[in-house]
């Protein structure tokens, strides 16, 4: 079993256990893949695209793919790291992301991959959206301008946390993140700054207050290694993803 | 915040009462809001959290399930709302100018809720009348043939106020325009009909019959029983799902039958959603019978004890007369324990209600939408026979499929396969509307050219037909001899007309619109994609548009093509692609110049302060440059 349990990455062999995807494979075996929704600590979603890859001359996220042994990936190929380049642009362009002014430069998982990739312009006019901030909570910020709809915070919340503080609402150009509360407001929701939820966002959503900039501009998390690097050194944590959140279950 | 002041007295006993009716369970969660939308006009926060906490989910899901509907609402939108069916087939008809026209009657503004409260006007998507358009819903209810007349009648009933009730039956009139009737739409048969013959065909395998009250439902395939000896007619027959997609319903059943689960559904798509789509409309209206008929030889062949049909909100008005048909059947014990006293059949079918989401004709999203979720596409595999819903295997198949497989249940599959050509077996419905003389249903052997349509339903000077809607394909003059079948032109059914007069670069702008309005929003590629597609368009059509738009288009289409969640992303830039390679000067007549690209529309810009000062006259607009 386990000798054929080989799929091709870029020509080169990677092993996988049974339950894997292409990218947890990938990962474990020192291999990157760009990716963005993708944590290796929640269940995968599938949802930012930037881990496509073309398998056997389809393309799919391989996040979500079932690692399989004879698959024939193509990942680190100009075009799909064109293809990333733009999904990159485009949610640069759907937010309001403004990096020199932004608490979260140099933390920030999209301003790593923008540099990683080689983004170097903006390619696509901006919409410049009216996301207003949620400053209600004593200790934390929400700053909706740079959400990207990855859902972690999502994952985190119901998965680890057990409280569901975050959902999606709307749909197209139009979703966005709410909270759990009658009012709307995060001050009004059960969340605490120990929360899973605090932890994860990739870009400069969740805040915590009375710490900006505390960490200087150089010794960030991506300023010395890029992003790359980074991702496989968090890679072998296995995924738990066995978090339980009874509320968000449907049964009959 | 006043915003929750209109309910801070104690709710009205509906709630309580719509609540115990659902018992509690998570994934009525839709269904319970549809009928709330219903009787209040919005889900106020107040509400959402008594619903959060009836079905024991957080209330952050219930106001995101609220958000993704297009036909539920947080905040009130008044005691009417009038909706504007606003497909391609409905603006060529002038619904534009009549919804300009009520809403200078009822002195209100596009989108935005009367200061008395009693009224709002707005657009939505197709709502699969555009036989018989224009169309709107009046709180959800459907009325076609929009004149000028009409309207004023029903700004009349507005103004008085008149409860939608008492409004005259005649202005709720639909009809159904069939036009060419083939095997399906001339079936003759009686209810029960393809049912026995189904039971008889096991019969005649007489020797494993004792053993099918047991094995069948567990879903052993071996042994000519009953329910096998049906699925392997089906797959004789070489039917595919109708719905667009085309796989072989026979494959389908099988792998849903013998998938390990504990319940087998079976799941009637009635999403028909699809602009220029009308087909299943009329199916579930005048052919109800056929329908559940053919669900319920499909609960036979895969083991199945519960049937579910999705019924778009556009169709509303189907719910009670489907709802009438169901109980006419389980008297008859068509439905219900032991089916035509077959001991161990037992299968009944509820009908559920979506709320205005495109994006939810698609299987998985669709099962997400059963059970009271935001309507988002699944990541597949598993697929929904092996885990749908409820993650149990489930068997999704579109309405005019389901009857199909009720001929073939009653005709056998050699009898079917031998109609339409060697590839596509059968019959397909189309739904005909645009530039044509006889807009409505007309069923046609697989293998019928288009230019056959056109003949029958009375289209002359042709421009382009829209195969498909805008998922499909737009073809022009030259295509016409073209066929209607899996190997040339695919379709779920629309089959829209465009004649010489037609702006076919305005007819892709509509469609854009249209993604960008349904897109569930899940992948970064479709979200800003079809945004993005839109915005491009309005940018040519506003005659700012340049060589370079025209490029990021293709790339656009090349980044849905590579990297969408689903087919409402992979598909979003067809019809622009398709016009634009058949009838590029339709564009570049509208491309302000080879060389400059502006990046900033000043004048735009300045729209708000004429709106504000009133004016519109020459000297409160800028020009950047002088015309082209």
């Amino acid at each position: 079993m386990s000798e054929t349990a080989i799929f091709l990455l870029d020509g080169e062999e990677v092993p996988f256990e049974p339950g894997q995807t292409v990218i947890q494979a990938a990962l474990s075996a020192g291999r990157y893949i760009p990716h963005l929704c993708y944590h290796p600590e929640f269940k995968p979603h599938g949802s930012c695209k930037v881990c496509t890859v073309k398998v056997n001359g389809r393309t799919a996220a391989s996040c979500t793919l079932p690692a399989q042994a004879g698959l024939d990936v193509e990942s680190d190929t100009e075009e799909i790291n064109e293809l990333r380049r733009t999904l990159v642009q485009m949610l640069f362009a759907e937010g309001n992301h403004f990096c020199p002014s932004c608490e979260k430069s140099g933390n920030c998982t999209l301003q790593a991959l923008g540099y990683d990739l080689g983004v170097m312009t903006a390619g696509f006019r901006h919409f410049f959206p009216d996301r207003p901030v949620d400053a209600s909570h004593p200790d934390i910020l929400l700053d909706f301008n740079r959400c990207i709809l990855c859902e972690l915070c999502v994952r985190a919340s119901c998965e680890v946390d057990d409280k569901c503080v975050f959902a999606l609402s709307g749909r197209g150009l139009s979703k966005h993140l709410v909270v759990n509360a009658e009012s709307g407001l995060l001050a009004d929701t059960d969340i605490a700054l120990t929360d899973k939820a605090m932890e994860v966002c990739p870009v400069g959503v969740i805040l915590k207050k009375r710490v900006g900039f505390a960490q200087p501009i150089g010794r960030r998390r991506y300023d010395p290694d890029p992003i790359s690097a980074q991702a496989l050194r968090d890679a072998p944590r296995p995924p738990t993803g066995a978090g339980h959140c009874a509320a968000c279950e449907v049964e009959e | 915040m006043t915003e929750t002041r209109g309910d801070s007295a104690a709710p009205p006993p509906e709630l309580a009462d719509i609540l115990a009716r659902h018992g509690g369970k998570p994934h009525r969660l839709l269904q319970v809001l549809l009928e709330i939308q219903a009787s209040r006009q919005r889900i106020s926060p107040q509400v959402a959290v008594e619903v959060a906490e009836s079905l024991g989910v957080p209330v952050a899901r219930v106001r995101g399930v609220i958000g993704f509907y297009a036909f539920l609402a947080e905040k009130p939108w008044g005691r009417y709302r009038v909706l504007f069916s606003d497909n391609i087939t409905d603006r060529m008809l002038g619904n534009m100018e009549l919804l300009t026209a009520l809403c200078e009657k009822l002195w209100v503004e596009k989108g935005r809720m009367s200061e008395d409260g009693l009224v709002s006007v707005d657009t939505t998507s197709c709502t699969g009348l555009c036989d018989q358009g224009p169309a709107i819903l009046v709180n959800g209810r459907a009325i076609a043939n929009i004149t000028p007349q009409r309207l004023e009648r029903i700004a009349e009933l507005i103004l008085a106020q008149t409860p939608l009730e008492a409004w005259p039956e005649e202005l709720f009139a639909i009809e159904d325009h069939i036009h060419r009737k083939d095997i399906l739409l001339d079936h003759g048969l009686q209810p029960g009909d393809a049912l026995r013959a189904a039971l008889a065909r096991g019969a005649e395998s007489q020797a494993e019959q004792a053993a099918n009250a047991r094995s069948w439902r567990e879903g052993h395939g071996g042994g000519p029983s009953g329910p096998a000896a049906t699925l392997e007619e089906i797959k004789r027959a070489n039917l595919r799902g109708r719905g667009g997609a085309g796989f072989t319903t026979g494959l389908k059943w099988e792998a849903c039958r013998n998938a390990p689960g504990k319940i087998r559904y079976v799941v009637c798509n009635a999403d028909e959603g699809e602009p220029g789509t009308f087909k299943d409309r009329v199916l579930l209206r005048a052919y109800a019978d056929l329908v559940f008929e053919g669900m319920t030889v499909c609960a036979y062949a895969i083991g199945a004890s519960h049937g579910f049909l999705y019924l778009r909100g556009e169709y509303r008005f189907l719910l009670e007369p489907l709802n009438e048909v169901l109980a006419r059947r389980r008297a008859a014990k068509l439905l219900g324990p032991s089916i035509l006293g077959q001991a161990g059949f037992d299968f009944d079918i509820e009908i559920h209600l979506g709320a205005g989401a495109y994006v939810c004709g698609e299987e998985s999203a669709l099962i997400e939408s059963l059970e009271g979720k935001r309507g988002v596409p699944r990541n597949r595999p598993p697929y929904p026979v092996t885990h749908g819903y409820l993650q149990q295997p489930t068997t999704v198949n579109n309405v005019e499929t389901f009857c199909a497989a009720a001929l073939i249940a009653k005709h056998g599959g050699d009898w079917y396969r031998a109609i339409g050509t060697a590839k596509s077996a059968g019959t397909k419905l189309l739904s005909v509307a645009g530039d044509c003389a006889r807009p409505g249903i007309y069923e046609y052997p697989f293998g019928t050219s288009v230019r056959q349509v056109l003949e029958d339903c009375g289209a002359v000077n042709t421009l382009a037909v829209q195969i498909s809607g805008p998922s499909g394909v737009c073809i022009d003059g030259s295509e016409f001899d073209r066929r209607i079948a899996f190997e040339d032109l695919p379709t779920a059914g629309a089959f829209t007309v465009f004649d010489s007069r037609r702006d076919m670069f305005e007819v892709a702008r509509n469609y854009t619109h249209f993604f960008a309005h349904e897109s569930c929003g899940f992948c970064t590629p479709c979200r800003v994609g079809t945004a993005m597609l839109k915005a491009t368009m309005d940018k040519i059509a506003e005659g700012h548009g340049t060589p370079y738009d025209l490029a990021e288009i293709e790339k656009l289409d090349k980044v849905l093509h590579l990297s969408a969640h689903c087919g409402l992303g992979h598909t979003a830039c067809n019809p622009t692609l398709d016009t634009l390679k058949r009838f590029r000067p339709m564009y570049e007549r509208r491309l302000k110049s080879l060389e400059f690209e502006p990046a900033f529309d000043l004048d735009g810009a300045l729209a708000r302060a004429r709106q504000m000062t009133g004016r519109d006259d020459a000297g409160a607009h800028l020009s950047m440059e002088s015309e082209p």
